[in-house]
């Protein structure tokens, strides 16, 4: 139904291919939570995989710091309608977080601290597509930004990229997280502008 | 809202969520402007008339859209500073100096003008009056059931332009007669850059539950008693509904002002649960 606005010429516009649509390029780096932002000390922090078996995976920080680290250079798109191009960032694969975790179930809960939580399909995070990220832009990754550790999904919205994360919980149903109840898709792809129920 | 019951779900195994079930559903809508006015120096007002529009819970946003001759659009997402049923939408547009859309919005738009808008959007930073049925019914039967379901306070925080979700918070709380205690911090650089400035007295000097808390960063009006200048924790402790109340806290502003607040919130006993932020970004 889209017409045209009277009057509006985007003037100064340079559409980069780069951009999903309804995407503007932001240089800074906005900020989307719910709530306020919680402070975890790395010496309490904890990562943790939970599979339909009672199996839990853990990881302490200097656990997780041990593990083979990978540089991420990407795209970001979060549906507030800004991207972000060219972030840098190091974390840890989940391919290499599940190498050793046995699952049937092909849907992931990401729990956080603070109580959030966001859906995912593990074939969304699996083969190269998603990290624990630690690092941004060469420095530790501001507690604002999700620091001391986030997800990184960037292929998807990213609200799926769950700040303060703690956790995953396999799922046999998809089930929707907590911007996925209050109104986001529960997959979230930005190519195809899938934000809203 | 009865379409809420039918929303179709964008996937066989999705369900809307409770959440989102209470809301009216959301799509592209067009809308036309029946008014505008300056609502600062550097604000304006636009009142739009959706077609189509479900109505929508105050504290929802909206995104709206521009297209230019050549194919190229732009999508900005905007709080809406009304509430309730009907297709009437207000916003209030913050022009940023190097924006594409809001100088737009605040300088070229025109009573006529068309614009396309999709929401209602968001089921988060809402705030909805007491069902005072509900809360009767649940008196009939057991007696804790009644104060159960009597609505927790709520401490509203602005931060400039943040005030737009709020403002709507605080009309519908008008409007209803709702009895829950509302209080409101506005923090605004001058006298001249109130959003709201009329209603808001008005809403603060007709109410005996709602009261408003103005600070001001750069310039105090003659006579003010406070010194012009940022809020500061001892200025918030001293505002905001302490924390013993259990208030819902909303708090909306730019990224700064949020986390600031937010983490004094806490710093104050508030519980993290209790605090929904609405940030700002740079674009």
């Amino acid at each position: 139904m889209s017409f045209i606005t009277r009057g509006f010429s985007g003037r100064g516009h340079e559409r980069d291919e780069r951009l999903p649509p309804g995407q503007t390029l932001a240089h800074d780096f906005p900020v989307l939570s719910a709530g306020p932002t919680p402070e975890i000390d790395t010496a309490e922090w904890e990562f943790s995989i939970a599979t339909e078996t009672g199996g839990v995976h853990s990881w302490n920080w200097e656990q997780f710091m041990a593990l083979p680290i990978e540089e991420v250079d990407t795209d970001i798109h979060c549906v507030t309608h800004w991207s972000k191009l060219g972030t840098s960032w190091r974390g840890v694969s989940l391919d290499t977080l599940f190498e050793d975790v046995e699952t049937q179930y092909e849907y992931v809960m990401a729990h956080s601290y603070g109580g959030y939580t966001t859906n995912l399909a593990l074939d969304d995070l699996l083969d190269g597509k998603a990290w624990i990220a630690f690092e941004f832009d060469g420095e530790p990754l501001d507690p604002e930004h999700g620091g001391p550790a986030r997800l990184l999904v960037p292929h998807l919205y990213f609200w799926k990229s769950a700040k303060w994360v703690r956790g995953l919980v396999m799922m046999g149903e998809d089930e929707p997280g907590f911007w996925e109840q209050n109104g986001y898709h529960l997959h979230g792809d930005p190519w195809k502008e899938e934000r809203y129920w | 809202m009865s379409d809420a019951s039918t929303a179709t779900a964008t996937s066989a195994t999705s369900e809307p969520a409770p959440a989102l079930a209470a809301m009216p559903r959301a799509g592209w809508h067009v809308a036309t402007v029946v008014a505008t006015r300056q609502e600062t120096a550097k604000a304006a007002r636009l009142e739009l008339d959706v077609d189509g529009w479900p109505g929508n819970a105050a504290g929802q946003h909206l995104d709206l859209r521009l297209t230019a001759p050549d194919g190229y659009t732009v999508t900005r997402s905007y709080s809406i500073a009304s509430s309730g049923p009907g297709t009437r939408v207000v916003l209030a547009v913050d022009k940023l100096p190097d924006g594409e859309v809001s100088p737009f919005l605040v300088d070229e738009v025109r009573v006529g003008d068309r614009l396309e808008v999709h929401g209602p959007l968001g089921a988060f930073f809402v705030w909805r009056p007491v069902d005072r049925g509900a809360v009767r019914a649940a008196g009939d039967g057991a007696g804790g059931a009644a104060s159960a379901l009597r609505a927790r306070p709520v401490q509203l925080i602005a931060g400039g332009s943040g005030i737009v979700p709020l403002f709507a918070m605080a009309t519908a709380h008008a409007e209803a007669r709702d009895l829950t205690p509302f209080r409101m911090l506005y923090s605004v650089r001058t006298p001249d850059d109130l959003f709201f400035a009329e209603e808001l007295m008005a809403l603060a000097a007709a109410s005996d539950v709602f009261r408003l808390d103005l600070v001001y960063t750069r310039r105090t009006p003659d006579g003010w008693p406070n010194l012009a200048g940022r809020v500061t924790r001892a200025a918030l402790a001293a505002a905001v509904l302490p924390a013993t109340e259990r208030p819902i806290v909303y708090v909306c502003g730019s990224t700064g002002f949020v986390e600031r607040v937010a983490s004094w919130l806490i710093e104050l006993g508030h519980d993290a649960r209790d605090i929904r932020t609405e940030r700002f970004g740079g674009i």
